[in-house]
């Protein structure tokens, strides 16, 4: 029987990494939330509110306790799923996010899918022909996706697409005309529609998603393509290449059947990363698109300084990024026959 | 005589490096962009036709032409003026966010480097925490907890920008902390402090440079992003973000508001990511000998 | 069949962008038989190998006649050299450590060959595979054809190697060094699996060494290469009669047991061996 000593103690170490990490990332938010200019309490009790109030509140929220007991409380509070309220609407912002995270995933989803259809063949395409025309191709085309300020092209895409062409549709999920015609179900508005039959609403959000979703998974194909081409360099050296054309098989077949197939786990880690960077194009996408999702919902709570909603958006980002690490790693070790 | 002899050294490395890029028309266009971006820098009184921040209410939203290149914004100013004193504020950024992180991210990687064990341990779980976010995102909320303006925009991304330059310092000094020259300093008595700053810092200087050049294109998008939002540099600052922000109300019927300044990010985000792309390649001895 | 396997008349090989021919004009012809190419690092003799398969890329292959069987190895189409490689002519590769694919079990590598070249369904070519890891003295077949490279040793590696390549009963196998990168334990009983399969087969050899001794021992026939030339041919009977100075040389170097304790000779090098004739 294989010793398993070693694998449990791996796991355990890297359960203990990420608690700390959790916990660091937790200390990050508060001191962002206590340095935030804003008054929470002033903002909870309003500008005519007295002073005995204004103090009544102000102990409430636990503002006159030292900091690190604050920060106890902080830890708390969010370990017993209470992450406070949104200042602006009263209501819990773990609530107000959860309602907006759908559309959000929907147009990560449709751009990750882009960006991997995009990034993949372009990335093999590039390392099969190094130092040929095909490969400055493609990496001139990745460069310029990595260096677009994309709210720029998102505008620019809406003024040639939407307001000259009228291809796509412009911003929001769907047209005004369309709004409230669907049940709210999953949140996804593609599922809504299509559960409910409405086909019209259907291509109405297929017609406002193309858009920015190309843009953003175009940006993100950049990354991806850079990565497939440099894994696919690694293999395209190797032996066993030469070994399976000795055995008969076309050049194509080695390169996609074997050199293709050894990148394969390499690359389900690459695109999870990527999905997880793409929340950063999504806040200025959404802006430029008035795509009703978490970004929009973050930079409207900043602008407007609403901390709890502020810290949370923040700590989740940061959750779904460690869950998204973990979960390329736990695939790796899943996939890979070497790491037995 | 050991200075004499050794300043022409770097010197000639550094000029055989720009002639390497020169060669390849890709890394060209990002030195020519990058030279463009600091004269224009530097000469904006000389350059620019009009004062970036005189209104002329009676010459709004022009199209390109009629003595203003680029057109007129929506009070009257001329937009190539604006761009041309908006080189000033991007240089800027790159030249704080570089001295911010720059020191932070090489104090961080040579001491946790260095020392190793326990210390290395807290340094580098401090960092992963820095790293589990998107720059942007971490950014934002720096800014919102600092209130917006340009400052603030530089000091939020030089605070999320030196956790990859920190990792770089760690590993290169991993490399030559037990080199015989290190530990004949650690036996003469030297230090740490010492051997950090006078033998370790100046091994890592070199590939810490690159990787800022590398990462000043991503830089440059976060400050346009941040300006974009309204949290980075406020108007009237010519800011090519908050320019792009400001036109975006009159896209529609004006392009030229929002095309131009976009335009100029992405030629200067572009040639850093060029430049970066062609030092990777002029720093690789294999690349060099082939060319 | 009757007649040569392989006819090589004038082969010469030139890689892109280098000044000088890497193998120059080449001839040798092979039968039903066991032919040795030995030669230092850099002589051509991997080169070679890979050309009559046609596995050079970036490479100039000329020669006055390149014949293999019935078929011209210059004059076959990509499409038609796929039918050769592999069915017809095939090469064992150096280092198993290396010539396996890692992520991929080792049974699925052999059965791949099978698959290829024959109408078979997987069950089929699956058991021609446990046949041929048999043959190759492999004690548990069915154990081994689950395993993955990085869990068997180098020696058992070498005979997967050995299946994969004689799963389609090939009439000609290169061996590109069968055995340079296994422990010395093993090696002669990988190549006694190999010299035995290639003999009850009639299958042609090509064996590539830097190794004298491993080949006189394993071969009809030796050539000795020297900077791209063959500079002498010889039975391997008559090893000890070689004539020419760097095959005298070789021969001279090879350490013995229980030989004189004085220090090995040093290779004596020429450059007008480069030009000369071979005889």
């Amino acid at each position: 029987m294989p010793d398993r000593r070693p694998r449990l103690r791996g796991i355990l170490g890297q359960i203990t990494t990420i608690a700390v990490t959790l916990l660091g990332l937790l200390l990050l938010t508060f001191i962002i939330g206590r340095m935030m200019p804003a008054d929470p309490v002033r903002a909870m009790v309003g500008e005519d509110a007295t002073r005995e109030t204004y103090e009544q509140v102000f102990r409430q929220l636990g503002l006159d306790r030292p900091l690190w007991e604050q920060f106890l409380r902080y830890l708390g509070d969010v370990l017993s799923g209470d992450f406070g309220n949104s200042i602006r609407t009263g209501k819990p912002v773990i609530e107000d996010i959860l309602h907006v995270m759908p559309a959000t995933m929907e147009l990560a989803t449709f751009a990750i899918l882009i960006g991997a259809g995009l990034g993949i063949p372009l990335g093999v395409t590039a390392a099969v022909n190094k130092d040929r025309w095909p490969d400055h191709l493609v990496r001139v085309f990745s460069l310029f996706g990595h260096s677009m300020p994309i709210f720029w092209t998102g505008m620019i895409a809406l003024i040639v697409f939407y307001a000259a062409l009228g291809w796509v549709g412009g911003s929001g999920r769907m047209s005004q005309f369309y709004i409230g015609m669907v049940p709210d179900r999953t949140g996804f508005l593609l599922i809504d529609s299509a559960i409910a039959g409405q086909w019209d609403v259907f291509r109405s959000a297929v017609n406002h998603l193309i858009l920015p979703a190309s843009l953003l998974g175009y940006s993100s194909s950049a990354y991806i393509t850079r990565m497939t081409r440099s894994f696919m360099l690694d293999q395209l050296g190797q032996e066993y290449m030469t070994t399976a054309r000795v055995k008969g098989l076309s050049r194509g077949q080695t390169i996609w059947r074997h050199a293709f197939g050894n990148i394969r786990v390499q690359l389900v880690t690459i695109v999870a990363l990527a999905y997880g960077s793409l929340l950063e194009g999504a806040v200025l996408i959404e802006t430029v698109f008035a795509w009703p999702g978490f970004g929009q919902y973050l930079t409207n709570n900043l602008i407007i300084g609403d901390m709890n909603a502020v810290m949370t958006c923040v700590l989740i980002v940061g959750v779904i990024f460690i869950g998204l690490n973990l979960l390329s790693d736990i695939l790796y070790r899943l996939f890979d026959p070497r790491t037995k | 005589m050991t200075q004499t002899l050794r300043l022409p050294a770097p010197l000639l490395a550094a000029r055989n490096i720009v002639t390497f890029l020169l060669r390849q028309p890709t890394s060209a266009f990002g030195v020519i962009v990058l030279a463009a971006l600091i004269l224009t820098a530097l000469f904006a009184p000389l350059i620019a036709p009009h004062d970036p921040y005189v209104q002329n209410l009676n010459n709004v939203l022009q199209p390109p032409g009629n003595g203003h290149p680029f057109g007129t914004d929506e009070l009257g100013r001329d937009i190539f003026s604006r761009l041309v004193w908006g080189a000033r504020i991007t240089l800027t950024i790159i030249f704080l966010v570089t001295i911010v992180v720059g020191p932070i991210g090489m104090i961080v990687g040579t001491v946790s480097g260095y020392f190793g064990g326990k210390v290395d341990m807290v340094m580098m779980r401090v960092t992963d925490i820095f790293l589990s976010f998107p720059s942007l995102i971490l950014s934002l909320a720096f800014v919102a907890a600092l209130g917006p303006s340009l400052n603030n925009a530089i000091i939020a991304i030089g605070l999320t920008a030196w956790p990859p330059i920190a990792r770089l310092a760690r590993a290169e000094t991993m490399t030559f902390r037990n080199a015989d020259y290190i530990a004949a300093a650690r036996l003469q008595g030297t230090s740490p402090l010492r051997i950090i700053v006078k033998s370790i810092m100046p091994m890592c200087l070199p590939s810490v440079v690159i990787r800022l050049t590398l990462n000043m294109a991503t830089v440059i998008l976060t400050a346009a992003g941040l300006g974009f939002l309204g949290l980075g540099a406020q108007p009237p600052l010519p800011e090519w973000g908050a320019m792009i922000a400001t036109g975006r109300r009159y896209m529609i019927d004006s392009w030229w508001l929002v095309t131009f300044p976009g335009l100029s990010i992405l030629c200067v985000s572009l040639a850093f990511n060029l430049l970066g792309d062609g030092l990777r390649d002029a720093l690789d001895p294999k690349q060099m000998n082939r060319r | 069949m009757q007649g040569p396997i392989l006819d090589v008349k004038n082969l010469s090989i030139r890689y892109h962008g280098a000044s000088a021919d890497a193998v120059r004009k080449v001839s040798f012809t092979l039968g039903r038989e066991r032919l040795g190419i030995v030669g230092e690092s850099g002589s051509g003799k991997s080169t070679v190998g890979r050309a009559l398969l046609r596995l050079l890329p970036g490479a100039t292959i000329t020669a006055d006649t390149l014949r293999f069987e019935d078929a011209d190895l210059l004059a076959l189409s990509e499409r038609e050299m796929l039918k050769v490689r592999g069915r017809r002519m095939s090469m064992i590769l150096q280092d198993p450590k290396f010539s396996l694919n890692p992520i991929r079990r080792v049974g699925q590598q052999v059965a791949e060959t099978c698959l290829r070249h024959f109408p078979v369904s997987r069950a089929e070519a699956r058991v021609k595979t446990l046949e041929m890891l048999a043959a190759v003295k492999i004690r548990d077949p069915e154990r081994v054809h689950d395993l993955y490279p990085h869990e068997i040793s180098g020696g058992m590696g070498q005979r997967v190697m050995i299946a994969m390549m004689l799963l389609a009963d090939p009439d000609l196998v290169i061996a590109d060094e069968p055995t340079s990168a296994l422990d010395v334990t093993v090696r002669l009983q990988v190549l006694n699996i190999l010299d035995a399969l290639v003999r009850d087969r009639g299958i042609g050899l090509i064996m590539i060494s830097h190794d004298l001794n491993l080949v006189r021992n394993f071969c009809d026939r030796v050539l000795i290469m020297y900077a791209g030339r063959v500079v002498e041919t010889l039975d391997a009977r008559d090893m000890d009669a070689a004539r020419h100075p760097y095959t005298r040389g070789l021969l001279a170097a090879q350490p013995r047991i229980g030989g004189s304790r004085a220090p090995l000779a040093v290779l004596d090098r020429r450059p007008e061996w480069q030009e000369e004739m071979a005889p």
